[in-house]
């Protein structure tokens, strides 16, 4: 076991402290009074998470891809289950966005939660210390509870302080991702039961059959493409992002779908590879049915939280065709594209979730025209609706050439089809900009809501107040992620360098388990071809 | 004579409350010498826990009766429900003022026959011990107290008529045994029945004849029918009572017979994969269109009785074990909501989903038990309920009764949704403002415990099931 880790040197064991600092919190929440002090409080619980995460980049050792800061604890050892923790370089990455969005979290709903702030924050710090727990976890139990145990947080935000249709999402969302995880369960304690252990590690590093691989493989796809979701699982999000508050749009859009695209890499690639490289051609469709279906349907949504919604099952297609390629660029393009999507799209439901305080709707075209009454609100939604669409200089750029430029190497009629969706979201968003900035094109626009029951006032944009410091401050701090991922990538590429080498090898040896002759000549062929082609790039670096 | 305490205090309880019923005792006179006594019984229990920690079984009454540590555990378990039932009903709002003595003294009798039950390994002591424990709650279903409500006196004969069947049957099936093997004596046809098995396809029959007063008490596929009828006509705290412990108490018989059928797959154990199928099937299916709590309950229970057969089916150590730890969890889970039922209830009558209702607001405790209970029998981590999940699932692959697994899966996903609904009745709905339930010490500190217990053990699983672990392996 131990030659998979680098134990952890810091003066604090880093990784269990970020879980259970959180978890206190919200313990210490119970006992306070008053809705400013306990809004104090999460932002406090929140950004010293955030502080203490900080180590794990300036500590960070790049040469290597064992894993980090790991700690290790007997915990049940009857079934030799032990407490291990530790980090790679594709799950730190997620950890840090993590405990850097969640502040974020408690800062957008520092007005738009009026009721229950107490259990709020509670709910939300327990999110956290279950999200970080899922992304630091090296035991595939341990690993589990944690994915188990987000759902009723999160079901709890959807279903106490979501929208109208709050019952119907809240379930929704519940019961698809409880079924993905049944399935999860039953594939964890099948590869116990082959392996004696575990240790995800070592879970990776043994040899299945490919008919057990072909199994778990489905088992953990199931599970994870509904997490991501990918085409046809993609029906729950729309459904909980438009219900959900805005923390909740926020955390479900950066956080919570990036748990189907780190189970993916996880355990699908390295526990499965020979299933995984076969059943490569149709992930690759469903991940560009993804991205075209997201696109077309973002485009025909009159509620801008619904058009979000959809252009994620857009993005997240681009992060498992990427994940699917199995190459570098796809790999680190597909991690990237996690990030960012976690960073713009979590601006934009914050956006979104500002814009609805004021006005009282979602509607397009309730909220038209605002370009004269809230300038620097329109100057913030253009820079994230760029960078959503993956205009050059920001960072949506980055992720998509990486997975395009992949896809095009092996995948071409897979990658113009990408282009189509990449072209679909600029197209979408160009319309929610033009409408929102700008008025109507047949020239009405916000002064037809005269006298409508949403009650914005008299739907005068004098009424429309524009972004205060705290929304300032919020938006800011993504733009800079926004710009410095955008012209300065490196820093993070090189953070996930390692992991991803690791991985493709993983991938690449894995691929001698392929039988032979039964799936036709010609597709064995090919995936021997791809083998090979993997196996020679990995020797190369 | 010290081993078999635990009997002898149960019996002393019964009798004090016979004493009482014949006067008129106060209340609170009834209520503390219940608490007190059934804590001298659990306290006990725990002693002689000790007593036979490590020692080799001892045989009691011309070997019929047998105290190992898997039967002191299961006594531990039964005392220790019965604490936790007077408990939670300490108002006793839906039994009749002048039946409180006797409700508490047949309450204390079927306990005295689940305690009995776990140690006989004889035919016959067993038939009796099973009766001693049914024809107690026979009389006390319709004991219950509520100005034109008749559905106990339906319950109460439900109850009687399946179980007057349910041994009948169970009887007939050992005639068969005891024709063939000429013993009742559990020790002696342990070795030879195997192999009968294999050349008499009559003993088949029988064996399952003979379980199926078991499958009554656990409420199992085929004699699950009165259920939710008897959840629903019987008071709060009565079916509080019915749901658990007789089911520990058949589970604990199960487990001992089960392995008769030898460690093989053979058509016994097919049989009883079948009925184990069927009622998670049954329950789980039905118990989505409840709106009663108590039939909603009934049914999960019968899925639960399917989950727990899974585990039995295994014949393993981990498999036994897991059977134990899952009905010991279940056994919390469940008190935890009959717990919040009878606080909810007023005046005793039945909750139904409707009536939770704001309950977060009313008293957020409540709410989060119930959270607890609902998503602990759903197998969310990190209660009680996953873990026990867990190792059913892990000793029941180790078996490779895949197919069992898979069906099993699919319906902890189907039960997710009614148990969903539960919680989402207590968290939703808050237009209405009903009034602020009152919770005293007692009470309060009652759903501390269960909310410590179902998170306890399922965050630190091992030390139960070391013993859970040691408990099986006295019996296989």
């Amino acid at each position: 076991m131990e030659h998979y880790l680098i134990h952890n040197t810091l003066s604090y064991p880093i990784l269990s402290v970020l879980v259970i600092v959180p978890l206190l919190g919200a313990g210490v929440t119970l006992f306070l009074k008053g809705d400013h002090a306990i809004k104090a409080w999460g932002l406090l619980v929140t950004l010293v998470t955030a502080a203490l995460s900080v180590p794990l980049y300036t500590n960070w050792d790049f040469g290597t891809s064992r894993y980090q800061f790991a700690e290790v604890t007997e915990w049940f050892p009857f079934l030799s289950l032990n407490y291990v923790v530790g980090v790679d370089g594709i799950s730190v990455l997620l950890v840090l966005l993590t405990t850097f969005v969640m502040p974020l979290c408690v800062l957008c709903s520092w007005t738009y939660i009026k009721d229950r702030f107490k259990e709020f924050i509670l709910v939300t710090l327990l999110m956290e210390t279950a999200m970080i727990g899922v992304f630091v976890s090296l035991n595939t139990v341990l690993f589990f509870i944690f994915w188990e145990a987000m759902l009723v947080p999160m079901y709890l935000l959807i279903a106490v302080w979501g929208g109208e249709r709050k019952d119907y999402a809240s379930i929704k969302f519940f019961l698809y991702t409880l079924l993905g995880s049944i399935f999860l369960l039953v594939s964890i304690v099948a590869l116990f039961i082959k392996t004696g252990t575990f240790f995800i590690p070592e879970l990776m590093a043994h040899e299945y059959s490919f008919s057990f691989q072909m199994w778990i493989f489905l088992a953990f796809t199931l599970a994870f493409a509904i997490k991501i979701p990918m085409f046809p699982f993609h029906t729950w999000l729309p459904a909980a992002h438009v219900e959900a508050p805005v923390a909740g749009s926020v955390i479900l859009a950066s956080i919570l779908l990036k748990m189907g695209g780190y189970g993916f890499l996880r355990f699908c690639l390295p526990m499965a590879p020979a299933a995984t490289v076969y059943c490569v051609p149709y992930l690759i469709f469903f991940s560009v049915v993804s991205i075209v279906v997201g696109g077309y349907l973002a485009l025909g949504q009159s509620d801008i939280k619904k058009l979000i919604a959809y252009s994620s099952v857009g993005h997240m297609g681009f992060v498992t065709l990427g994940i699917f390629l199995l190459s570098d660029d796809g790999i680190k393009g597909a991690m990237m594209q996690m990030l960012n999507h976690g960073v713009t799209t979590g601006a934009l439901f914050i956006l979104v979730g500002i814009i609805y305080e004021r006005t009282h709707s979602r509607e397009i075209d309730k909220n038209s025209a605002l370009g004269m009454a809230m300038p620097v609100y329109v100057t913030y939604l253009v820079i994230f609706s760029l960078a959503s669409f993956g205009f050059p200089g920001t960072n949506g750029f980055i992720g998509e050439f990486l997975v395009l430029m992949g896809t095009f190497k092996t995948h071409l009629v897979a990658g113009g089809f990408a282009i189509l969706g990449a072209i679909l979201a600029a197209a979408y968003m160009l319309r929610l900009v033009q409408k929102m900035v700008w008025a109507d094109s047949d020239g009405h626009g916000h002064h037809d809501d005269h006298g409508d029951d949403h009650g914005h006032g008299d739907g005068d944009h004098h009424a429309l107040f524009d972004l205060n410091m705290r929304e300032i401050g919020t938006l800011t701090f993504l733009v800079c992620f926004v710009f410095w991922i955008g012209l300065n990538p490196k820093p993070l590429m090189d953070v996930m360098d390692a992991s991803v080498t690791q991985l493709l090898h993983q991938v690449g040896d894995g691929m001698k388990s392929i039988p032979g002759g039964e799936h036709g000549s010609g597709h064995h062929a090919a995936l021997m071809d791809m083998g090979r082609q993997i196996r020679e790039w990995v020797a190369m670096r | 004579m010290s081993l078999f305490l635990p009997e002898l205090a149960l019996t002393l309880m019964a009798m004090v409350f016979f004493f009482l019923s014949i006067g008129k005792p106060r209340a609170s006179t009834l209520k503390g010498s219940a608490l007190a006594l059934s804590a001298l019984a659990l306290v006990i229990s725990f002693h002689t826990f000790q007593l036979v920690m490590g020692k080799p079984a001892e045989l009691m009454f011309f070997d019929a009766y047998r105290i190992d540590i898997f039967s002191q555990m299961f006594k531990i378990v039964f005392c220790l429900g019965l604490f936790i039932v007077i408990f939670l009903g300490e108002g006793l709002k839906g039994v009749s003022e002048e039946l409180r003595a006797e409700f508490y003294m047949f309450l204390t009798l079927s306990t005295l026959g689940l305690v009995l039950l776990v140690s006989s390994v004889e035919l016959l002591t067993m038939v009796i011990s099973l009766e001693i424990s049914s024809f107690s709650l026979y009389v006390i279903i319709p004991f219950r107290f509520q100005s034109g409500y008749r559905k106990q006196m339906e319950a109460g004969i439900k109850y009687v008529m399946f179980g007057a069947l349910a041994t009948g049957i169970s009887l007939y099936g050992m005639s068969y045994l005891f024709g063939y093997t000429h013993t009742t004596y559990l020790a002696r046809l342990a070795p030879v029945l195997p192999e009968m098995i294999k050349t008499q396809p009559l003993m088949v029959v029988a064996l399952i004849l003979l379980l199926g007063s078991f499958f009554y008490k656990l409420a199992m596929f085929p004699m699950h029918f009165w259920a939710p009828d008897v959840y629903e006509g019987a008071s709060n705290e009565t079916a509080g009572f019915i749901a658990t412990l007789p089911k520990v108490g058949a589970v604990a018989l199960l487990l001992r017979l089960v392995s008769f059928a030898g460690v093989e797959l053979n058509q016994i154990t097919g049989i009883l994969a079948t009925f184990a199928v069927l009622s998670m099937v049954i329950g789980n299916l039905s118990a989505l269109v409840q709106e009663d709590l108590k039939r909603l309950l009934a049914y999960s229970s019968i899925a639960h009785a399917g989950y727990v057969m899974v585990a039995i089916l295994c014949v393993s150590v981990m498999g036994y074990a897991s059977a134990v730890y899952y009905i010991a969890g279940y056994l919390i889970m469940n008190l935890a909501c009959f717990y919040v039922i009878y606080h909810v209830s007023k005046n005793g009558d039945n909750v139904t989903l409707s009536d939770l209702k704001g309950l977060y607001k009313n008293s957020p405790l409540l709410a989060l038990t119930l959270v607890l209970g609902a998503f602990g029998m759903a197998g969310l981590p990190p209660t009680v309920g996953f873990m026990g999940k867990f190792f059913i699932f892990t000793s029941a692959i180790q078996k490779s009764l895949y197919a069992l697994v898979i069906i099993t899966v699919i319906n902890a996903g189907i039960s997710a949704y009614y148990y969903l609904r539960m919680v989402r009745a207590a968290f939703l709905t808050s237009e209405d403002e009903a009034s602020v339930i009152p919770l005293n010490a007692a009470a309060y500190a009652l759903g501390v415990f269960f909310i410590a217990t179902i998170l306890g053990m399922g965050i630190f699983p091992q030390v139960f099931m070391d013993f859970a672990k040691m408990a099986a392996g006295t019996i296989l």
